[in-house]
Formats: structure tokens, C-alpha cells, sequence
């Protein structure tokens, strides 16, 4: 038996003996599934409680990340195998969210340090919450163009502007922004800086914006005159596009795995539904062409699960493939396709908002297709994926500009 | 099946040896040109038997036959390796007829004399096999060739057709599909050579080869039934899934190869003085093959795997490799011809070969759709 299995043994073992059994099967153990934690969290789930406590004990909850900064100091190969045994029997992450899966990871990599001890056990621990300030008004796809200024005055900088689509500001401790500290470079990547700050600091303004959904975890963070240590600067002034980057990186990567939760559950939920609104005649789902949508929905799950198996598998043994990319655009469009699919189903008891005559159940399901036309935007919208994808990966020439 | 459980999907270093040689051969010997040149001077075979046979002795067509039989031992996941090598140049060499129909029966269900007599001959490139069976997407409404059977006791009296037979006119045996009873069918093993049985040969659009086979009133034994009397169905099944795992290995190397040719002509061919491939309209969707692509080769790579070490997952993965492979196949020729614009749709570029034989293989074993209301049954609703 490998080292490798012979840890997953141990990690199987210490999951299932300390994992509570109420949250077994509830979740697709995503890295945005679990206790997000922060400040501000209310969370009253006391299983999903004790599940962070015992996480945070023994240093899971940020398995590859060294003990001095809150995690278990295993290898990546260790932290894949205990998030693999956590979704085997689906329980949700001790912690979740942005601080482990995207900031965090490149703090590690570009933070002094001095920073990394004071933001990442925080993280490890859901002490501390964060969320992401790249986009702008006139900033989206194009995020290069960002314009919230940081001028240097002294030990501080001053930061002057407004971010944008600012996911779950209101409810996080900590901003990672990005900002232009020199407006005069020759190219618009050049002059940008990543720089962190406590939402807290006066001359900060969260709004929230309200979706399609009737959800509001948007916002709207505007800086006026907000001044910051210098010391909060990631990595060297005007050299942030790596790191933006890098962090979009970990963002796609984890919105297209996301996406996954459980092997088949796409389709399980789905005919679920069918069943519950069309009916069954003789073994058969009735309506014969929403079937046929529902096995190819089941058929395109099962080979996207399959190539995230792949994708993985070839990382372990060193030769990451292309196919990497792929995940961010087809996961993305699988969700969607699965809620239109449920949409279908349900004909006009879907139509309800909220209110009588309409269950809980399809409720929920008409938010949450609502939500998923924000998936092939978010992160990097599907146009501009085909567009690094045809560049990096295809050598596409670039059109004129 | 969950995220860790799925067995490799990667392959070894030996395979990938495998792969690049026969890539390189295929290449070389094979080029999809061939079609054309086999077309327009009337071969009477269509294929090379003697690019078949060297392959043989480079150990390629026994690869997944026992050594107790001549062949190397291997497995079907090593096997899918040379087919999709084979189909980036949509070889018309009796691969699904004898190593995907012919092999599998005789693996599957073969007695063992039948496998002693035929399958070192297959491994080494002298025998041809074929099946005449019902293909699952022939027209419901459409009288289907048939054979029919008077028994008496021990012996057996086949007449009747099959047509589009792969690789028939040149076949040393062929397995025939004919109903033994009420709802009841069995595989006969036919010897071409006797006088009770005809061949003509037929002419696809695709390249591969064909013919209607017709037996009269052709006398077989007990001997002769590949499985068991009135066993055909299920044991056809069985090979079905095999042939359509190894089919989707060699449409999932013929859409890699026409998606390169494509993207390769996109970088070389300027309009407006710019590459046709700065144009963001063609830049997303080729990336949409692509994208395609990857997932037909993690679905294909994953049903090889099953069947060597997975049975209970086949079905299932059988009709999912199908199925998608089926769609991108047809995809990537598609987009190949539009993006070359007027050359793709002439006879002197080889493109248009990949697209005939995209919607034949597509065709062949069960159309998607077939496959999507089976994968519906399988997963019980
Ligand atoms: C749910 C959700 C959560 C988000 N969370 C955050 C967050 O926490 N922090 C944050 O900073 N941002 C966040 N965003 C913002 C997100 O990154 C942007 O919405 C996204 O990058 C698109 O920018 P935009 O909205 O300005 O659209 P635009 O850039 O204006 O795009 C409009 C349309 O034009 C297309 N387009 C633009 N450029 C090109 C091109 N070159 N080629 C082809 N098509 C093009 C786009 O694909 C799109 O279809 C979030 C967005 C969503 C939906």
C-alpha cells in the first residue's frame, strides 16, 4: 500500500468518526460549502459548529498549509485525498469560502511573512472573512482598466473609488483589492497594486445590490478617502496583475469544481423532480422528450465528472493537461442547463415567487435558476474563457484591436 | 461511481509508446487520401491486407487476444489505443468487423474450439470475421433483412439476407443473427465458402466496406452457434457495447484529427490580411470542439477501462462513450468544412471523407438518441 493510501485509511477514519452525522449527504463538499465564519456569521447550525471546531483542532480545514499558519502542514496530495473522503460521503467543508480557496492560497505564495501570520490562521480558523474588490464600473471583463486610486502619503496609502459586484461584502471582515498605484504607467497591467483592507476602516461604504434572484449577496463598496498601512501592499507596489491572476486562477478552477458536487446529482435531482411533476408511466418517466433531456443533462454530468477525474489524475502524476480550462466554461453552462431542465419540469409551478400555492421545494428551485445565469459571468464570463482558452491553449492569433 | 473511485483514466508509459508509434505509422502508411484512391480504382478489397498483416505482426490486432490464442493478453483499454490512432485517418482495415463484432462474440461466447480455430488466425492478420445483425437504428417501419430458421432436432436450416455487412466480401467467417424461436434468436457461425451463401459486395459513402450476405437453405449444427441456442440477443448486446466503446475510440481520434487539420488551417489561410484564426467568431467556436473533445476522450477512455476491469459499469458507459463521441465526431467535421470555407466541401480535400464517415459511425450501433433512452432505462426512469 502507497504512503498516500495509506493516509486516505486515516483520513477516512477520522472523517467519519468526527464528522456529525446530521450533515452526512447534505452537501457537494465544495470549497464554497461549509462555514464561511467571519465576524459577522450567525451561523446556528451547531453540527456544522462542532464540524468546524474539530476541523480547526486538527488543522483540516486548511490541510496543506503550514502549523504555524493554521493548517496541518500535510501535502497537496494529502489535502486532495481529505477533501475527496469528505465529498465521499458529502459533509460540507469545517470552513469555507474565499479565504481558503482563493486569497488565501496566494497570500501564500506572494505574502510576506508577517502578513501570512497575521491573515491565514485567521482564515484556517473562520475567525475572518474576505471578499474580492477587483471589478468596477467601467472595470469588468476588462478588468485591467480599474481606476480606484491608491496615492501613497507617507506610512499610508489613500484610497479613493468604487469596486463593484463586490460578492458578499456586507457579510465579510476583509477586502482584497486591487487598485492603480501608478496612473501614468505605460501599459494599463502595469501600474496596478494589490493591496488588503479591514472593511471596518472609516471612509468604507458597503451597499448591497438586489439580483433577479430577490438575492443580495452583491455589493456596491465605495472608498472615500480610506487609508491604509502600507504594510497591507501583497507583493511589490505595481506588479498586482500577476497576482490578480494567480488568483483568478484558483477562482475558476473552484467555480468549475463546484459546480460538480456530487457525482450524478445533477441528474438524480432532476428526475427527482420529474417524477414529482410528470409522473411515471410504466417505469418511465411520462414526458418522453424532457427524458431525453434529462439523460443527455445525466450523460454531460457524468463525462464532466469524468474529466475533472482526469484532469486531476494528471496532475498528480505531473503533466497537467490543457483540458484545465475546460472546466470553468462547461461547468458553468451544465448548471445552467440543469435548472432550465427542472424549470421545464416543473411548468407553472415554477412561476411562483413566494407565497401560497406554491412549495418550498420549487420555491428555492425558481431562485436558484435565477441564480445560475450569473455562473457564465461571474469569474470571467464564458467569452473571455473561449478567449484565453483560444490563445493559451489553441495559439490562435489575437484579432486586431 | 465517486470522484476517487474512477480508475485511471491516464495512460501508462507503455501505452503511450504504443500511441505514438502507431501514430506514426497510420500517418505514414495510412493517410486518409487512400479513401479516394480505393474508390476511384475500384479495389475489389477497399482495404490494404497487407498493411493489415504487418500491423499484425507488430502485434496490434492481437493485442487484446489471450496468449493461449496467439495474441498478446492485453487489454481492451490497450486495444482503444491503436483504434483511435486508426481513426484520425479513418482506416477502412477490418477493425470493427473483426476485432470489435467478430473478436468479442468469439470472447464472449465463443466454445473453445471455435476460439482455437479462428482467433490465432485473427491475431495474426490472416482471418477476417464479420456479424450480420439488426442494426439498432434501422427505421422500425422498414421490412428488415432477415434470416429465418427450420430446425430438426440438432440441425439447422438458415435462408433468408443481411445487408451492410462490414467487411463480408472478403470475410473467412461470418456470424449471422437469425431467430430460433418466438422472440428467440441465436448467432450462427457461416462459412462463406459454401455454395448456399452469396455475397454482394456494397458501396458506402463512408469509405468502409460491405456487402448483402444471402444464405439458401444453408444447413448448420449445433456446432456452428456462437453462445447458446436462443442466446443471440443478450450475447449481441454484449458485443454491441464493446464495438460501440471501440467505435467511439476511433471517432474520438478522427475528431481530433479534423479539428487539427482545422486549427492548422485557421493559423495558415489570411482573408482581410489577418489569419482567419484572429477572428473571434471561429476563435470560440473551435474552442467549443475542443471543449467537446476533452469530454468524449475522458467518456471513452473511461468505458475502455470498464470493460477490463468494470462489467457491471459497460452498459452504462458503453452507450455514454457512443453517444458523445457520436455528437463530436459529427461536431468537429462539421466545423472543419465550414472553416475551410469552399475547398472543404470539394472531393479533393480530405475533410469531406471525415464528415461522410462522422454521420456513418454516428449511425452504427445505435444513434444517440438510442443511446440516451437506454442510459434513461439503465438509470431507472
Ligand atoms: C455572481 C457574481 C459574483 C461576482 N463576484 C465578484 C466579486 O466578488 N468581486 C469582483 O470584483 N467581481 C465580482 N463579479 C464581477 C464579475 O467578475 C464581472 O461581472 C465579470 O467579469 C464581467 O464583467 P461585466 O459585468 O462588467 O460585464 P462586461 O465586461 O461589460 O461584459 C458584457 C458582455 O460582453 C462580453 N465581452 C466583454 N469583453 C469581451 C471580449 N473581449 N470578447 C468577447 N466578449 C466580451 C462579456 O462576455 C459579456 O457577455 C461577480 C459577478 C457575478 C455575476
Amino acid at each position: 500500500m502507497s504512503g498516500l493510501e495509506a493516509f486516505r485509511k486515516e483520513a477516512r477514519a477520522w472523517i467519519r468518526e468526527n464528522a456529525p452525522r446530521p450533515l452526512w449527504g447534505t452537501s457537494g463538499s465544495g470549497p464554497f460549502e461549509g462555514y464561511f465564519g467571519g465576524r459577522k456569521c450567525e451561523e446556528r447550525d451547531l453540527d456544522l459548529l462542532l464540524w468546524r471546531d474539530r476541523g480547526i483542532e486538527k488543522g483540516w480545514t486548511a490541510p496543506s498549509w503550514s502549523k504555524e499558519y493554521g493548517g496541518a502542514g500535510l501535502s497537496r496530495a494529502q489535502e486532495d485525498v481529505i477533501h475527496s473522503e469528505m465529498k465521499a460521503i458529502g459533509v460540507p467543508r469545517p470552513v469555507a469560502g474565499q479565504g481558503l480557496a482563493m486569497f488565501g492560497p496566494v497570500l501564500l505564495e506572494y505574502g510576506t511573512h508577517a502578513q501570512k501570520l497575521e491573515h491565514l490562521p485567521k482564515i484556517a480558523r473562520g475567525e475572518v472573512r474576505w471578499c474580492q474588490g477587483y471589478s468596477e464600473p467601467n472595470a469588468g471583463s476588462d478588468l485591467a482598466n480599474l481606476q480606484l486610486k491608491a496615492e501613497r502619503d507617507g506610512d499610508w496609502y489613500v484610497l479613493n473609488g468604487q469596486k463593484i459586484w463586490t460578492s458578499h461584502a456586507h457579510l465579510s471582515d476583509w477586502i482584497y483589492c486591487l487598485v492603480r498605484t501608478d496612473p501614468s504607467a505605460r501599459k494599463k497591467q502595469l501600474g496596478i497594486s494589490v493591496v488588503l483592507a479591514d472593511l471596518e476602516t472609516p471612509g468604507i461604504t458597503v451597499r448591497r445590490i438586489d439580483l433577479i434572484s430577490g438575492y443580495s449577496p452583491f455589493c456596491e463598496t465605495f472608498f472615500d478617502d480610506v487609508r491604509v498601512p502600507v504594510g497591507n501592499l501583497v507583493g511589490k507596489e505595481n506588479e498586482g496583475w500577476t497576482i490578480a491572476k494567480a488568483i483568478l486562477g484558483h477562482e475558476r478552477s473552484s467555480i468549475g469544481r463546484s459546480i460538480a458536487r456530487q457525482p450524478g446529482s445533477a441528474q438524480r435531482e432532476v428526475v427527482a423532480r420529474a417524477r414529482k411533476h410528470l409522473g411515471i408511466t410504466k417505469g418511465a418517466i411520462a414526458d418522453p422528450l424532457l427524458r431525453d433531456e434529462i439523460a443527455a443533462l445525466g450523460m454531460r454530468e457524468e463525462a464532466f465528472h469524468l474529466t475533472l477525474a482526469r484532469i486531476q489524475q494528471s496532475a498528480e502524476s505531473g503533466t497537467p493537461g490543457p483540458e484545465g480550462s475546460v472546466t470553468k466554461i462547461v461547468g458553468s453552462e451544465l448548471k445552467q442547463q440543469r435548472y432550465e431542465l427542472g424549470m421545464k419540469i416543473a411548468g407553472m409551478q415554477g412561476l411562483g415567487w413566494e407565497g401560497p400555492g406554491f412549495d418550498e421545494d420549487d420555491l428555492q428551485y425558481t431562485r436558484e435558476w435565477l441564480r445560475s445565469r450569473a455562473t457564465t459571468i461571474e469569474g470571467g464570463s464564458s467569452e473571455i474563457q473561449k478567449n484565453i482558452v483560444s490563445k493559451h491553449v489553441l495559439g490562435l492569433p489575437e484579432g486586431k484591436k | 461511481m465517486s470522484g476517487h473511485e474512477v480508475p485511471s483514466l491516464l495512460l501508462d508509459d507503455e501505452q503511450k509508446m504504443l500511441s505514438r508509434t502507431a501514430r506514426e505509422l497510420i500517418r505514414e502508411r495510412a493517410p486518409a487520401a487512400r479513401l479516394r484512391a480505393f474508390r476511384d480504382t475500384g479495389d475489389p478489397v477497399g482495404f490494404s491486407g497487407e498493411l493489415w498483416r504487418e500491423m499484425a505482426d507488430l502485434g496490434w490486432i492481437g493485442l487484446q487476444i489471450p496468449e493461449a490464442y496467439g495474441g498478446m493478453g492485453l487489454g481492451f483499454f490497450d486495444l482503444c489505443v491503436v483504434l483511435e490512432q486508426s481513426g484520425r485517418e479513418l482506416m477502412p482495415e477490418p477493425f470493427v468487423s473483426t476485432l470489435l463484432l467478430g473478436t468479442q462474440a468469439l470472447l464472449l461466447g465463443g466454445s473453445e474450439a471455435q476460439r482455437k480455430s479462428l482467433l490465432p488466425g485473427v491475431a495474426s492478420g490472416e482471418i477476417v470475421l464479420s456479424i450480420g445483425y439488426d442494426e439498432p437504428s434501422a427505421p422500425p417501419g422498414m421490412p428488415r433483412p432477415a434470416v429465418a430458421v427450420e430446425r430438426s432436432g440438432d440441425r439447422f436450416e438458415l435462408s433468408g439476407e443481411r445487408a451492410q455487412v462490414l467487411d463480408a466480401h472478403v470475410a473467412d467467417r461470418i456470424m449471422v443473427l437469425a431467430a430460433t424461436s418466438e422472440g428467440g434468436s441465436t448467432l450462427f457461425l457461416v462459412d462463406p465458402a459454401r455454395a448456399e451463401v452469396s455475397v454482394t459486395r456494397q458501396h458506402r459513402m463512408d469509405g468502409l466496406n460491405a456487402a448483402i450476405v444471402r444464405l439458401e437453405r444453408l444447413r448448420v449444427g449445433a456446432d456452428d452457434i456462437v453462445g447458446v441456442l436462443d442466446g443471440g440477443a443478450s450475447l449481441l448486446e454484449s458485443v454491441l457495447d464493446r464495438a460501440s466503446v471501440g467505435l467511439a475510440a476511433q471517432m474520438l481520434g478522427a475528431s481530433e484529427q479534423a479539428f487539427a487539420d482545422t486549427l492548422a488551417y485557421l493559423k495558415e489561410r489570411e482573408q482581410f490580411d489577418v489569419p482567419i484564426g484572429s477572428f473571434q467568431a471561429l476563435q470560440h467556436r473551435a474552442v467549443s470542439v475542443f471543449t467537446e473533445i476533452a469530454l468524449t476522450r475522458s467518456a471513452v477512455l473511461a468505458a475502455a477501462r470498464a470493460i477490463d476491469e468494470k462489467p457491471a459499469e459497460v452498459p452504462r458507459l458503453a452507450s455514454l462513450a457512443k453517444s458523445i463521441a457520436s455528437e463530436t465526431f459529427l461536431l468537429s467535421a462539421k466545423e472543419a468544412i465550414q472553416m475551410h470555407g469552399g475547398i472543404g466541401v470539394t472531393d479533393e480535400h480530405d475533410i469531406g471523407f471525415y464528415f461522410k464517415r462522422a454521420h456513418a459511425a454516428y449511425m452504427t450501433f445505435g444513434t444517440p438518441s438510442q443511446h440516451r433512452q437506454r442510459w434513461a432505462e439503465l438509470h431507472d426512469y
